[in-house]
Protein backbone atom coordinates (compact mmCIF):
# COMPACT_ATOMS: atom_id res chain seq x y z
CA UNK A 1 0.00 0.00 0.00
CA UNK A 2 1.43 3.42 -0.83
CA UNK A 3 2.98 5.17 2.11
CA UNK A 4 0.65 8.13 2.54
CA UNK A 5 -2.40 6.06 1.79
CA UNK A 6 -1.37 3.75 4.59
CA UNK A 7 -1.39 6.65 7.00
CA UNK A 8 -4.57 8.34 5.95
CA UNK A 9 -6.58 5.32 4.86
CA UNK A 10 -7.15 6.84 1.41
CA UNK A 11 -6.70 3.48 -0.27
CA UNK A 12 -9.85 2.33 1.40
CA UNK A 13 -11.63 5.54 0.48
CA UNK A 14 -11.84 6.66 4.07
CA UNK A 15 -12.15 10.42 4.07
CA UNK A 16 -12.16 12.42 7.23
CA UNK A 17 -15.43 13.70 8.56
CA UNK A 18 -15.07 15.31 11.93
CA UNK A 19 -17.52 14.20 14.60
CA UNK A 20 -18.18 15.63 18.03
CA UNK A 21 -16.59 12.51 19.56
CA UNK A 22 -13.39 13.18 17.60
CA UNK A 23 -13.26 16.76 18.81
CA UNK A 24 -13.54 15.58 22.40
CA UNK A 25 -10.85 12.99 21.81
CA UNK A 26 -8.46 15.58 20.33
CA UNK A 27 -9.22 17.95 23.20
CA UNK A 28 -8.43 15.21 25.71
CA UNK A 29 -5.12 14.36 24.02
CA UNK A 30 -4.25 18.05 23.95
CA UNK A 31 -5.04 18.51 27.62
CA UNK A 32 -7.75 21.08 26.82
CA UNK A 33 -11.13 21.15 28.55
CA UNK A 34 -14.03 22.12 26.26
CA UNK A 35 -17.58 22.99 27.25
CA UNK A 36 -20.33 21.49 25.08
CA UNK A 37 -20.87 24.76 23.21
CA UNK A 38 -17.12 25.19 22.65
CA UNK A 39 -16.90 21.61 21.39
CA UNK A 40 -19.74 22.22 18.95
CA UNK A 41 -18.05 25.36 17.61
CA UNK A 42 -14.72 23.55 17.40
CA UNK A 43 -16.25 20.62 15.52
CA UNK A 44 -17.68 23.06 13.00
CA UNK A 45 -14.40 24.99 12.56
CA UNK A 46 -12.07 21.99 12.46
CA UNK A 47 -14.49 20.18 10.16
CA UNK A 48 -14.13 23.07 7.72
CA UNK A 49 -10.35 22.77 7.83
CA UNK A 50 -10.44 19.02 7.29
CA UNK A 51 -12.99 19.42 4.52
CA UNK A 52 -10.70 21.89 2.82
CA UNK A 53 -7.98 19.26 2.71
CA UNK A 54 -10.44 16.88 1.10
CA UNK A 55 -10.01 19.01 -2.00
CA UNK A 56 -6.71 17.14 -2.45
CA UNK A 57 -8.66 13.97 -3.09
CA UNK A 58 -10.10 15.48 -6.24
CA UNK A 59 -6.63 15.54 -7.81
CA UNK A 60 -5.81 12.74 -10.22
CA UNK A 61 -2.59 11.25 -8.82
CA UNK A 62 -2.66 7.94 -10.73
CA UNK A 63 0.64 8.72 -12.46
CA UNK A 64 2.38 10.25 -9.43
CA UNK A 65 4.69 7.79 -7.68
CA UNK A 66 4.21 7.55 -3.91
CA UNK A 67 6.69 9.61 -1.94
CA UNK A 68 7.31 10.58 1.67
CA UNK A 69 8.21 14.22 1.16
CA UNK A 70 7.20 17.04 -1.16
CA UNK A 71 10.71 18.35 -1.79
CA UNK A 72 13.17 16.62 -4.13
CA UNK A 73 15.69 16.34 -1.31
CA UNK A 74 17.36 13.34 0.32
CA UNK A 75 20.18 12.93 2.84
CA UNK A 76 20.11 16.52 3.97
CA UNK A 77 22.45 16.10 6.91
CA UNK A 78 25.27 17.80 8.76
CA UNK A 79 28.58 16.73 10.30
CA UNK A 80 28.76 15.90 14.01
CA UNK A 81 30.45 19.14 15.09
CA UNK A 82 29.44 21.02 18.23
CA UNK A 83 28.07 24.53 17.81
CA UNK A 84 27.57 26.83 20.81
CA UNK A 85 24.27 26.48 22.62
CA UNK A 86 22.04 29.53 23.05
CA UNK A 87 21.92 31.76 26.18
CA UNK A 88 19.74 30.07 28.76
CA UNK A 89 17.99 33.18 30.03
CA UNK A 90 16.84 34.09 26.54
CA UNK A 91 15.69 30.58 25.71
CA UNK A 92 13.52 30.16 28.77
CA UNK A 93 12.43 33.80 28.99
CA UNK A 94 8.93 32.96 27.74
CA UNK A 95 8.31 30.21 30.27
CA UNK A 96 5.64 31.44 32.73
CA UNK A 97 7.58 30.20 35.78
CA UNK A 98 11.36 29.72 36.05
CA UNK A 99 13.66 28.89 38.94
CA UNK A 100 17.47 28.46 39.07
CA UNK A 101 17.64 28.07 35.30
CA UNK A 102 14.89 25.44 35.27
CA UNK A 103 11.50 25.76 33.69
CA UNK A 104 8.88 25.08 36.37
CA UNK A 105 5.97 22.83 35.40
CA UNK A 106 2.97 21.58 37.37
CA UNK A 107 3.73 18.50 39.43
CA UNK A 108 4.51 15.57 37.10
CA UNK A 109 6.45 12.39 37.50
CA UNK A 110 9.46 11.23 35.51
CA UNK A 111 8.98 8.74 32.71
CA UNK A 112 5.26 9.27 32.37
CA UNK A 113 5.42 10.57 28.84
CA UNK A 114 6.13 8.30 25.92
CA UNK A 115 6.24 4.59 25.32
CA UNK B 1 -2.87 -25.28 38.64
CA UNK B 2 -1.97 -25.26 34.93
CA UNK B 3 1.57 -24.69 33.78
CA UNK B 4 2.22 -21.19 32.45
CA UNK B 5 4.68 -19.89 29.94
CA UNK B 6 6.21 -16.39 30.08
CA UNK B 7 6.44 -14.41 26.84
CA UNK B 8 8.85 -11.48 26.79
CA UNK B 9 9.64 -8.85 24.18
CA UNK B 10 12.04 -5.99 24.71
CA UNK B 11 12.30 -2.33 23.78
CA UNK B 12 15.84 -1.13 24.29
CA UNK B 13 16.62 2.59 24.07
CA UNK B 14 20.28 3.32 23.46
CA UNK B 15 21.87 6.77 23.49
CA UNK B 16 24.28 7.08 20.59
CA UNK B 17 27.81 8.30 21.30
CA UNK B 18 27.72 11.32 19.00
CA UNK B 19 29.30 14.61 20.04
CA UNK B 20 26.16 16.56 19.17
CA UNK B 21 22.41 16.09 19.30
CA UNK B 22 20.53 14.41 16.48
CA UNK B 23 18.94 17.53 14.97
CA UNK B 24 21.11 20.41 16.20
CA UNK B 25 24.73 21.16 17.08
CA UNK B 26 24.25 21.29 20.88
CA UNK B 27 26.67 19.09 22.81
CA UNK B 28 25.53 15.75 24.21
CA UNK B 29 28.05 16.04 27.09
CA UNK B 30 26.67 14.63 30.34
CA UNK B 31 26.33 16.70 33.50
CA UNK B 32 26.06 20.27 32.20
CA UNK B 33 24.23 22.84 34.31
CA UNK B 34 20.47 22.72 33.66
CA UNK B 35 19.30 24.14 30.32
CA UNK B 36 22.78 25.13 29.13
CA UNK B 37 23.04 22.53 26.33
CA UNK B 38 19.99 23.78 24.48
CA UNK B 39 19.10 25.94 21.49
CA UNK B 40 15.93 26.95 19.62
CA UNK B 41 15.89 23.61 17.74
CA UNK B 42 16.00 21.23 20.72
CA UNK B 43 13.81 23.58 22.79
CA UNK B 44 11.21 23.41 20.01
CA UNK B 45 10.92 27.17 19.56
CA UNK B 46 8.69 28.22 16.66
CA UNK B 47 10.40 28.35 13.28
CA UNK B 48 13.48 26.36 14.28
CA UNK B 49 14.41 23.66 11.75
CA UNK B 50 16.07 20.32 12.53
CA UNK B 51 19.03 19.08 10.44
CA UNK B 52 19.98 15.43 10.77
CA UNK B 53 23.34 14.45 12.29
CA UNK B 54 25.06 12.17 9.73
CA UNK B 55 27.06 10.39 12.44
CA UNK B 56 23.86 9.32 14.21
CA UNK B 57 22.74 7.60 10.99
CA UNK B 58 26.16 5.93 10.66
CA UNK B 59 25.91 4.59 14.23
CA UNK B 60 22.33 3.40 13.81
CA UNK B 61 23.20 1.60 10.56
CA UNK B 62 26.24 0.04 12.21
CA UNK B 63 24.02 -1.28 15.02
CA UNK B 64 21.52 -2.62 12.48
CA UNK B 65 24.17 -4.43 10.47
CA UNK B 66 25.74 -5.97 13.57
CA UNK B 67 22.32 -7.22 14.69
CA UNK B 68 21.67 -8.85 11.28
CA UNK B 69 19.02 -6.36 10.17
CA UNK B 70 17.98 -5.23 6.72
CA UNK B 71 18.77 -1.56 6.20
CA UNK B 72 15.89 0.48 4.80
CA UNK B 73 17.09 2.30 1.67
CA UNK B 74 14.56 5.10 1.98
CA UNK B 75 13.92 5.59 5.67
CA UNK B 76 11.69 8.45 6.80
CA UNK B 77 11.17 10.31 10.09
CA UNK B 78 7.75 10.76 11.67
CA UNK B 79 6.30 12.94 14.38
CA UNK B 80 4.89 11.20 17.43
CA UNK B 81 2.65 13.52 19.39
CA UNK B 82 2.13 13.58 23.12
CA UNK B 83 2.01 16.27 25.74
CA UNK B 84 4.48 16.06 28.55
CA UNK B 85 6.71 18.69 30.18
CA UNK B 86 9.91 16.88 29.15
CA UNK B 87 9.00 17.25 25.46
CA UNK B 88 9.03 20.94 24.50
CA UNK B 89 7.92 20.51 20.85
CA UNK B 90 4.93 18.41 22.03
CA UNK B 91 6.04 15.77 19.54
CA UNK B 92 9.01 13.46 19.36
CA UNK B 93 10.76 12.95 16.05
CA UNK B 94 10.84 9.17 15.63
CA UNK B 95 10.25 6.57 12.92
CA UNK B 96 7.05 4.57 12.65
CA UNK B 97 6.31 3.67 9.02
CA UNK B 98 9.77 3.22 7.54
CA UNK B 99 12.28 2.57 10.35
CA UNK B 100 15.97 2.48 9.45
CA UNK B 101 16.57 -1.22 10.26
CA UNK B 102 14.20 -4.19 10.19
CA UNK B 103 14.12 -7.97 10.63
CA UNK B 104 17.33 -8.74 12.48
CA UNK B 105 18.18 -11.32 15.09
CA UNK B 106 20.58 -12.09 17.88
CA UNK B 107 21.59 -15.59 18.91
CA UNK B 108 20.82 -16.42 22.54
CA UNK B 109 21.60 -19.84 24.03
CA UNK B 110 21.60 -21.36 20.55
CA UNK B 111 18.24 -19.94 19.42
CA UNK B 112 17.41 -16.77 17.56
CA UNK B 113 15.67 -13.86 19.24
CA UNK B 114 14.27 -11.85 16.35
CA UNK B 115 14.63 -8.09 16.19
CA UNK B 116 11.56 -6.51 14.64
CA UNK B 117 13.15 -3.12 14.00
CA UNK B 118 15.64 -0.51 15.06
CA UNK B 119 14.44 3.04 14.60
CA UNK B 120 16.04 6.40 15.27
CA UNK B 121 14.51 8.98 17.57
CA UNK B 122 15.37 11.78 19.96
CA UNK B 123 15.61 11.67 23.74
CA UNK B 124 13.38 13.79 25.99
CA UNK B 125 14.37 16.17 28.79
CA UNK B 126 14.69 15.43 32.47
CA UNK B 127 12.11 16.15 35.14
CA UNK B 128 13.24 16.92 38.69
CA UNK B 129 10.71 16.90 41.50
CA UNK B 130 11.02 19.91 43.79
CA UNK B 131 9.72 18.82 47.20
CA UNK B 132 9.72 22.39 48.61
CA UNK B 133 7.17 23.73 46.17
CA UNK B 134 5.71 20.35 45.15
CA UNK B 135 6.30 21.22 41.52
CA UNK B 136 8.37 19.81 38.68
CA UNK B 137 11.56 21.40 37.35
CA UNK B 138 12.46 20.79 33.72
CA UNK B 139 15.98 20.47 32.32
CA UNK B 140 16.09 20.15 28.53
CA UNK B 141 19.80 19.23 28.19
CA UNK B 142 19.02 15.60 27.20
CA UNK B 143 16.35 16.74 24.77
CA UNK B 144 17.38 15.81 21.23
CA UNK B 145 20.17 13.41 22.17
CA UNK B 146 20.12 10.70 19.47
CA UNK B 147 18.60 7.36 20.43
CA UNK B 148 18.04 4.11 18.70
CA UNK B 149 15.16 1.98 19.90
CA UNK B 150 15.71 -1.73 19.37
CA UNK B 151 12.42 -3.63 19.35
CA UNK B 152 12.51 -7.42 19.60
CA UNK B 153 9.80 -9.90 18.78
CA UNK B 154 8.21 -11.65 21.81
CA UNK B 155 10.76 -14.48 21.57
CA UNK B 156 12.06 -14.81 25.12
CA UNK B 157 10.56 -17.28 27.59
CA UNK B 158 12.62 -17.06 30.80
CA UNK B 159 14.43 -14.49 32.95
CA UNK B 160 17.75 -16.05 31.86
CA UNK B 161 16.97 -15.72 28.15
CA UNK B 162 15.85 -12.14 28.64
CA UNK B 163 19.01 -11.14 30.52
CA UNK B 164 21.20 -12.93 27.98
CA UNK B 165 19.49 -11.17 25.06
CA UNK B 166 20.25 -7.79 26.61
CA UNK B 167 23.83 -8.90 27.34
CA UNK B 168 24.37 -9.96 23.74
CA UNK B 169 22.93 -6.77 22.30
CA UNK B 170 24.87 -4.66 24.76
CA UNK B 171 28.12 -6.48 23.97
CA UNK B 172 27.63 -5.90 20.24
CA UNK B 173 26.87 -2.21 20.68
CA UNK B 174 29.81 -1.82 23.05
CA UNK B 175 32.16 -3.43 20.52
CA UNK B 176 30.83 -1.18 17.75
CA UNK B 177 31.53 1.92 19.84
CA UNK B 178 28.11 3.36 19.00
CA UNK B 179 27.16 3.89 22.65
CA UNK B 180 28.75 3.68 26.07
CA UNK B 181 25.84 1.37 27.05
CA UNK B 182 25.72 2.35 30.74
CA UNK B 183 22.51 1.03 32.22
CA UNK B 184 23.00 2.80 35.55
CA UNK B 185 23.41 6.18 33.86
CA UNK B 186 20.53 5.59 31.48
CA UNK B 187 22.45 5.43 28.20
CA UNK B 188 20.97 1.94 27.72
CA UNK B 189 17.38 1.58 28.97
CA UNK B 190 15.41 -1.62 28.82
CA UNK B 191 11.62 -1.84 28.81
CA UNK B 192 10.22 -5.33 29.30
CA UNK B 193 6.93 -6.31 27.64
CA UNK B 194 5.62 -9.40 29.33
CA UNK B 195 2.59 -11.65 29.22
CA UNK B 196 1.87 -15.17 30.40
CA UNK B 197 -0.21 -17.91 28.79
CA UNK B 198 -1.08 -21.53 29.52
CA UNK B 199 1.72 -23.82 28.37
CA UNK B 200 1.01 -25.05 24.84
CA UNK B 201 -1.16 -22.06 23.91
CA UNK B 202 -0.06 -20.05 20.88
CA UNK B 203 -2.21 -16.97 21.49
CA UNK B 204 -0.54 -14.10 23.33
CA UNK B 205 -1.92 -13.01 26.68
CA UNK B 206 -2.50 -9.37 27.65
CA UNK B 207 0.86 -7.77 28.24
CA UNK B 208 2.26 -5.20 30.59
CA UNK B 209 5.28 -3.00 29.99
CA UNK B 210 7.84 -2.49 32.76
CA UNK B 211 10.11 0.53 32.87
CA UNK B 212 12.86 1.74 35.18
CA UNK B 213 14.96 -1.40 35.06
CA UNK B 214 18.54 -0.28 35.40
CA UNK B 215 20.76 -3.34 35.69
CA UNK B 216 21.06 -6.77 34.11
CA UNK B 217 20.29 -8.41 37.44
CA UNK B 218 17.12 -6.43 37.91
CA UNK B 219 15.92 -7.42 34.42
CA UNK B 220 15.94 -11.05 35.56
CA UNK B 221 14.18 -10.19 38.82
CA UNK B 222 11.60 -8.06 36.99
CA UNK B 223 10.74 -10.89 34.58
CA UNK B 224 10.39 -13.38 37.43
CA UNK B 225 8.42 -10.95 39.62
CA UNK B 226 5.97 -9.83 36.93
CA UNK B 227 5.43 -13.42 35.79
CA UNK B 228 4.45 -14.39 39.32
CA UNK B 229 2.14 -11.38 39.65
CA UNK B 230 0.32 -12.10 36.38
CA UNK B 231 -0.11 -15.80 37.17
CA UNK B 232 -1.52 -14.86 40.56
CA UNK B 233 -4.02 -12.47 38.93
CA UNK B 234 -5.13 -15.17 36.49
CA UNK B 235 -5.46 -17.79 39.23
CA UNK B 236 -7.61 -15.35 41.22
CA UNK B 237 -9.81 -14.87 38.17
CA UNK B 238 -8.80 -11.24 37.69
CA UNK B 239 -8.04 -9.73 34.29
CA UNK B 240 -4.56 -8.59 33.31
CA UNK B 241 -4.82 -4.90 32.49
CA UNK B 242 -2.67 -3.64 29.64
CA UNK B 243 -0.64 -0.96 31.35
CA UNK B 244 2.79 0.50 31.96
CA UNK B 245 4.33 -0.51 35.26
CA UNK B 246 7.34 0.75 37.09
CA UNK B 247 9.77 -1.86 38.41
CA UNK B 248 10.90 -1.21 41.99
CA UNK B 249 14.00 -3.29 42.50
CA UNK B 250 14.11 -2.63 46.25
CA UNK B 251 10.56 -3.86 46.75
CA UNK B 252 11.09 -6.58 44.13
CA UNK B 253 7.72 -5.71 42.63
CA UNK B 254 6.20 -3.61 39.88
CA UNK B 255 3.71 -0.77 40.43
CA UNK B 256 1.09 0.44 37.94
CA UNK B 257 2.06 3.77 36.33
CA UNK B 258 -0.65 4.38 33.74
CA UNK B 259 -2.87 2.58 31.27
CA UNK B 260 -1.34 2.19 27.85
CA UNK B 261 -2.57 4.66 25.27
CA UNK B 262 -3.56 3.23 21.90
CA UNK B 263 -0.92 3.62 19.21
CA UNK B 264 -3.00 5.95 17.05
CA UNK B 265 -3.40 8.36 19.92
CA UNK B 266 0.12 9.54 19.10
CA UNK B 267 -1.18 10.88 15.78
CA UNK B 268 1.96 9.99 13.88
CA UNK B 269 2.61 11.69 10.57
CA UNK B 270 5.73 12.11 8.43
CA UNK B 271 8.07 14.85 9.65
CA UNK B 272 7.84 17.55 6.96
CA UNK B 273 10.98 19.36 8.20
CA UNK B 274 13.33 16.44 7.49
CA UNK B 275 14.21 15.04 4.09
CA UNK B 276 14.00 11.25 3.70
CA UNK B 277 17.15 9.18 3.70
CA UNK B 278 18.37 7.54 0.54
CA UNK B 279 21.08 4.99 1.25
CA UNK B 280 22.64 3.19 -1.70
CA UNK B 281 23.69 -0.44 -1.64
CA UNK B 282 27.33 0.69 -2.00
CA UNK B 283 26.97 3.02 0.98
CA UNK B 284 25.50 0.25 3.12
CA UNK B 285 28.01 -2.39 2.00
CA UNK B 286 30.95 -0.09 2.75
CA UNK B 287 29.62 0.21 6.32
CA UNK B 288 29.20 -3.55 6.56
CA UNK B 289 32.79 -4.07 5.42
CA UNK B 290 34.05 -1.60 8.04
CA UNK B 291 32.39 -3.38 11.01
CA UNK B 292 34.87 -4.44 13.69
CA UNK B 293 35.12 -8.06 14.82
CA UNK B 294 31.90 -8.71 16.73
CA UNK B 295 31.44 -10.57 20.04
CA UNK B 296 29.93 -13.61 18.31
CA UNK B 297 33.10 -13.90 16.18
CA UNK B 298 35.40 -13.39 19.16
CA UNK B 299 33.39 -16.05 21.01
CA UNK B 300 34.58 -18.55 18.42
CA UNK B 301 38.09 -17.21 17.97
CA UNK B 302 39.24 -16.87 21.61
CA UNK B 303 38.89 -20.55 22.55
CA UNK B 304 40.22 -21.70 19.16
CA UNK B 305 43.17 -19.35 18.91
CA UNK B 306 44.10 -18.77 22.56
CA UNK B 307 42.68 -21.83 24.30
CA UNK B 308 40.48 -19.74 26.61
CA UNK B 309 37.52 -21.29 28.40
CA UNK B 310 34.00 -20.46 27.28
CA UNK B 311 33.40 -18.72 30.60
CA UNK B 312 36.45 -16.44 30.35
CA UNK B 313 35.67 -15.72 26.72
CA UNK B 314 32.12 -14.75 27.58
CA UNK B 315 33.23 -12.25 30.24
CA UNK B 316 35.91 -10.72 28.02
CA UNK B 317 33.74 -10.27 24.92
CA UNK B 318 31.00 -8.54 26.85
CA UNK B 319 33.16 -5.43 27.23
CA UNK B 320 35.07 -3.63 24.52
CA UNK B 321 37.80 -2.36 26.87
CA UNK B 322 38.44 -5.86 28.25
CA UNK B 323 38.76 -7.29 24.73
CA UNK B 324 41.17 -4.58 23.72
CA UNK B 325 43.29 -4.97 26.84
CA UNK B 326 43.33 -8.75 26.42
CA UNK B 327 44.17 -8.79 22.72
CA UNK B 328 46.86 -6.13 22.89
CA UNK B 329 48.48 -7.60 26.03
CA UNK B 330 48.51 -11.07 24.48
CA UNK B 331 50.03 -9.69 21.29
CA UNK B 332 52.84 -7.96 23.18
CA UNK B 333 53.81 -10.69 25.66
CA UNK B 334 52.69 -13.75 23.70
CA UNK B 335 50.97 -15.23 26.76
CA UNK B 336 47.19 -15.00 26.16
CA UNK B 337 46.22 -17.32 29.01
CA UNK B 338 48.20 -15.29 31.55
CA UNK B 339 46.67 -12.11 30.17
CA UNK B 340 43.15 -13.57 30.50
CA UNK B 341 43.88 -14.83 34.03
CA UNK B 342 45.09 -11.46 35.28
CA UNK B 343 42.11 -9.67 33.70
CA UNK B 344 39.59 -12.20 35.04
CA UNK B 345 41.21 -12.19 38.47
CA UNK B 346 43.00 -9.14 39.82
CA UNK B 347 41.76 -6.58 37.32
CA UNK B 348 38.04 -7.33 37.53
CA UNK B 349 38.35 -7.62 41.32
CA UNK B 350 40.02 -4.20 41.51
CA UNK B 351 37.27 -2.64 39.37
CA UNK B 352 34.59 -4.22 41.52
CA UNK B 353 36.26 -3.01 44.70
CA UNK B 354 36.34 0.55 43.40
CA UNK B 355 32.80 0.33 42.04
CA UNK B 356 34.04 1.11 38.54
CA UNK B 357 32.94 -0.27 35.20
CA UNK B 358 35.40 -1.80 32.72
CA UNK B 359 35.27 1.24 30.44
CA UNK B 360 36.93 3.25 33.21
CA UNK B 361 39.95 0.99 32.99
CA UNK B 362 43.09 2.97 32.16
CA UNK B 363 45.67 0.19 32.49
CA UNK B 364 48.08 0.17 29.54
CA UNK B 365 48.44 -3.23 27.84
CA UNK B 366 52.19 -2.60 27.74
CA UNK B 367 52.26 -2.51 31.56
CA UNK B 368 50.28 -5.71 31.97
CA UNK B 369 52.38 -7.44 29.30
CA UNK B 370 55.60 -6.39 31.05
CA UNK B 371 54.38 -7.74 34.40
CA UNK B 372 53.47 -11.06 32.78
CA UNK B 373 56.85 -11.27 31.04
CA UNK B 374 58.77 -10.51 34.24
CA UNK B 375 56.82 -13.01 36.32
CA UNK B 376 56.96 -15.83 33.80
CA UNK B 377 60.71 -15.21 33.39
CA UNK B 378 61.18 -15.60 37.15
CA UNK B 379 62.34 -12.03 37.60
CA UNK B 380 59.51 -11.18 40.01
CA UNK B 381 57.32 -13.47 42.08
CA UNK B 382 53.53 -13.56 42.11
CA UNK B 383 53.18 -11.23 45.08
CA UNK B 384 55.45 -8.66 43.48
CA UNK B 385 53.51 -8.98 40.23
CA UNK B 386 50.25 -8.42 42.07
CA UNK B 387 51.63 -5.41 43.97
CA UNK B 388 52.94 -3.85 40.76
CA UNK B 389 49.65 -4.44 38.95
CA UNK B 390 47.70 -2.87 41.81
CA UNK B 391 49.91 0.22 41.61
CA UNK B 392 49.54 0.39 37.83
CA UNK B 393 45.74 -0.01 38.09
CA UNK B 394 45.55 2.79 40.63
CA UNK B 395 47.54 5.01 38.30
CA UNK B 396 50.43 5.23 40.78
CA UNK B 397 52.94 4.21 38.16
CA UNK B 398 53.13 3.97 34.41
CA UNK B 399 56.61 2.40 34.32
CA UNK B 400 56.56 -1.16 35.60
CA UNK B 401 60.35 -1.61 35.67
CA UNK B 402 60.89 1.60 37.54
CA UNK B 403 58.24 0.68 40.12
CA UNK B 404 59.81 -2.75 40.69
CA UNK B 405 63.23 -1.20 41.14
CA UNK B 406 62.03 1.59 43.44
CA UNK B 407 60.20 -0.90 45.64
CA UNK B 408 62.91 -3.58 45.48
CA UNK B 409 60.49 -6.19 44.19
CA UNK B 410 62.86 -7.98 41.84
CA UNK B 411 63.95 -11.52 42.64
CA UNK B 412 67.44 -11.76 44.04
CA UNK B 413 69.36 -14.13 41.78
CA UNK B 414 72.79 -12.62 42.16
CA UNK B 415 75.12 -15.26 43.68
CA UNK B 416 77.15 -12.99 45.94
CA UNK B 417 74.03 -11.33 47.39
CA UNK B 418 72.44 -14.73 48.02
CA UNK B 419 75.68 -16.13 49.54
CA UNK B 420 75.77 -13.19 51.93
CA UNK B 421 72.32 -14.14 53.23
CA UNK B 422 73.23 -17.83 53.43
CA UNK B 423 76.22 -17.01 55.62
CA UNK B 424 74.11 -14.80 57.89
CA UNK B 425 71.52 -17.54 58.36
CA UNK B 426 74.09 -20.22 59.17
CA UNK B 427 76.02 -17.97 61.54
CA UNK B 428 72.85 -16.95 63.33
CA UNK B 429 72.06 -20.57 64.13
CA UNK B 430 75.22 -22.67 64.55
CA UNK B 431 73.20 -25.48 66.18
CA UNK B 432 71.26 -26.20 63.03
CA UNK B 433 74.45 -26.14 61.07
CA UNK B 434 75.84 -28.87 63.32
CA UNK B 435 72.56 -30.79 63.22
CA UNK B 436 72.59 -30.77 59.42
CA UNK B 437 76.15 -32.04 59.31
CA UNK B 438 75.16 -34.87 61.63
CA UNK B 439 72.57 -35.99 59.10
CA UNK B 440 69.37 -34.21 60.18
CA UNK B 441 68.14 -33.26 56.72
CA UNK B 442 64.97 -31.66 58.05
CA UNK B 443 67.02 -28.73 59.30
CA UNK B 444 67.73 -27.81 55.70
CA UNK B 445 64.13 -26.74 55.17
CA UNK B 446 64.25 -24.58 58.26
CA UNK B 447 67.38 -22.80 57.03
CA UNK B 448 65.84 -22.28 53.57
CA UNK B 449 62.85 -20.69 55.23
CA UNK B 450 65.08 -18.39 57.27
CA UNK B 451 66.99 -17.32 54.17
CA UNK B 452 63.81 -16.72 52.16
CA UNK B 453 62.44 -14.68 55.01
CA UNK B 454 65.55 -12.53 55.10
CA UNK B 455 65.10 -12.02 51.35
CA UNK B 456 61.40 -11.17 51.86
CA UNK B 457 60.46 -14.04 49.53
CA UNK B 458 62.34 -12.63 46.61
CA UNK B 459 65.21 -15.12 46.52
CA UNK B 460 65.52 -17.30 43.45
CA UNK B 461 64.67 -20.62 45.16
CA UNK B 462 66.80 -22.84 42.89
CA UNK B 463 69.97 -20.88 43.29
CA UNK B 464 69.38 -20.33 46.99
CA UNK B 465 69.06 -24.06 47.59
CA UNK B 466 72.28 -24.67 45.72
CA UNK B 467 74.20 -22.02 47.67
CA UNK B 468 72.82 -23.14 51.02
CA UNK B 469 73.98 -26.69 50.38
CA UNK B 470 77.35 -25.29 49.42
CA UNK B 471 77.46 -23.15 52.60
CA UNK B 472 76.60 -26.09 54.83
CA UNK B 473 78.92 -28.48 53.07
Amino acid sequence: MPYLALIFGMERGIYMELTSAMTHSIAKLSGIRLSDSEAAAMTRDLGGVVGYFDLLNELDTRDVPPRAHVLPLVNHWREDAVTPSAPRDELIANAPVRRDGYVVAPKTFEGGGSS
Amino acid sequence: MPQYETVVGLEIHVELATATKVFCGCTTAFGGEQNTHVCPVCMGLPGALPVLNRQAVEYAVRAGLALNCNITRNAVFDRKHYFYPDLPKAFQISQLYLPLCTDGWVEVFGKRVRIREIHMEEDAGKLVHDPWTDSTLVDFNRCGVPLIEIVTQPDMRTPEETVETVRQIRAALSMLGVSDCKMQEGSLRVDVNLSVRPMGSTALGTRTEMKNINSLKSIGRAVAGETARQIEQIELGRPIIQQTRRWDDNKNASMAMRSKEDAHDYRYFPEPDLAPLSLSDEWIESRRAALPELPEQKRVRYPAEFGLSAYDTDILVSEKTLCELFERTAAICGKPKDAANWIMGEILAALKERGESPDQLTLAPEALARIITLQSGGEINRNAARQTLTAALAGETSDVDEYIKANQLAMVGDASALMEIVKQVINADPDSDAAYRSGKEKVFGFLMGQAMRALKGKGDPGRLKELLKQGLG
